[in-house]
């Protein structure tokens, strides 16, 4: 049997963010509108593999997902070890605009999922003439704490396990067997604190409850799309958030949790195909 | 129907090798039942219905009747499909040594959906 490779290309990319140099692994797929993709916290951007893999995407697309600083095969910045990780909102708008300007992407599309899917939130309402087209994965507009988070990150506790057990339920019910626990298994090769780190922005830093209403969708179209087993972004807070800003468009994916890209592309694409054919319309 | 937890944990020989390093006991509350869980080394040992005098665990799960059997249905719906999910409803609560809990997390949320209804014994 002869090897069979994907049409994702990977490179290291070396930029300055927040004054320090970083090394960013940046993945792509495709050529036409290029479709900037944001991983949920505490995985990296193999999460967007099942739409690298797909031509109807592909065919139209320059389909992109950079692994965070500190996620995936990017590296923390020098010094980390002395550091704790802690993602704040501003630190994350930055990293995405920079990262924008340095692949010189022109009005792309952005697609967001959880901490992903949040920050959408933000730049729809900060930075709307960026885009062309906002979509929101599982994007609440804030989430309280409901277990202990530093569970997350303690010498009693193993780190891998517990993110991949903490997440295990919100991957929906019908998800493939092997897209499940791909989706899993990124969780539990995240670094020490890493998840816990980027719960920081979705549980405290990056509340946007009071200002989401703020958001023009005449600026820049806004879609919103959240899996029904969700239960850390539920379809009820996210249709709130669409009630509360006119002119964006909600859906409610029967079947899919929390990771809908990543647990079961092919029914995720049955929701975003339609999504892409309306902004290439626009 | 909480017995069954004991053979169809021990069954599972993925589950007990993953429990290899798990021996604890656990009070384990459906409404106002109580149940004593043992595990040693990843097998369950016993399981023991109350009511007790002075019953000692290392930590409890308590929920209502009609919750855990939401939890154990064939398929659970959205909110009913994950310990994790109780948790976050309000509806499931978790009290005492939790590091054992969380540390074992997957062990535990596979084993007690191993009571779902459909799984064979």
């Amino acid at each position: 049997m002869s090897a069979k490779f994907e049409p994702i290309i990977g490179r290291y990319m070396h930029l300055d963010l927040f004054g320090r140099p970083h090394r960013i692994y940046v993945e792509e797929a495709g050529e036409g509108t290029p479709l900037l993709c944001l991983h949920t916290a505490g995985s990296d951007g193999r999460q967007y593999r099942g739409l690298m893999n797909d031509a109807r995407v592909t065919s139209r697309h320059r389909v992109i997902a950079f692994d965070m600083p500190w996620h995936g095969k990017s590296s923390p910045p020098a010094g980390w070890h002395e550091e704790e990780y802690q993602l704040t909102s501003a630190n994350y708008t930055t990293m995405i605009l920079e990262i924008m300007s340095a692949l010189e992407l022109e009005k792309p599309i952005v697609i967001g999922c959880s901490i992903g899917g949040r920050i959408c939130l933000h730049l729809a309402l900060e930075h709307p003439e960026r885009f062309r087209a906002i979509i929101g994965l599982q994007a609440g507009a804030g989430l309280d704490p409901y277990y202990d988070l530093n569970f997350l990150h303690r010498p009693d506790v193993h780190g891998g396990e517990v993110c991949g057990a903490i997440v295990s339920g919100l991957v929906g019910p019908d998800a493939p067997d092997s897209e499940r626990w791909e989706t899993l298994w990124h969780y539990m090769q995240g670094g020490p604190g890493i998840f816990k780190g980027d719960l920081y922005f979705y549980k405290i830093d990056g509340d946007i409850r009071g200002r989401v209403a703020q958001i023009d969708t005449k600026r820049c179209p806004l879609f919103l799309l959240t899996g029904e087993y969700d239960y850390s972004c539920t379809p009820e807070e996210t249709l709130d958030v669409a009630r509360s800003i006119p002119g964006s468009e909600a859906t409610i994916m029967k079947g899919l949790g929390h990771f809908p890209m990543s647990e079961d592309p092919q029914a995720f694409l049955n929701h975003l195909l339609p999504v892409l054919e309306k902004i290439a319309a626009r | 129907m909480i017995e069954a937890l004991k053979q169809r944990v021990n069954d599972d020989a993925g589950l007990v090798r993953r429990g290899k390093f798990l021996t604890t006991t656990f009070l384990l509350e459906v409404g106002a039942t109580p149940w004593l869980i043992s595990i040693f080394e990843g097998r369950v040992v016993s399981v023991t219905r109350g009511p007790f005098v002075m019953p000692s665990s290392s930590f409890a799960l308590r929920a209502s009747e009609e919750e855990w059997q939401k939890f154990w249905s064939r398929r659970p719906p959205p909110g009913s499909n994950d310990l994790l999910a109780m948790v976050r409803r309000r509806v499931l609560k978790t009290e005492g040594n939790l590091q054992i809990f969380m540390a074992n997390l997957r062990y535990f949320k596979e084993a007690l959906a191993k009571l779902r209804a459909g799984v064979s014994a």
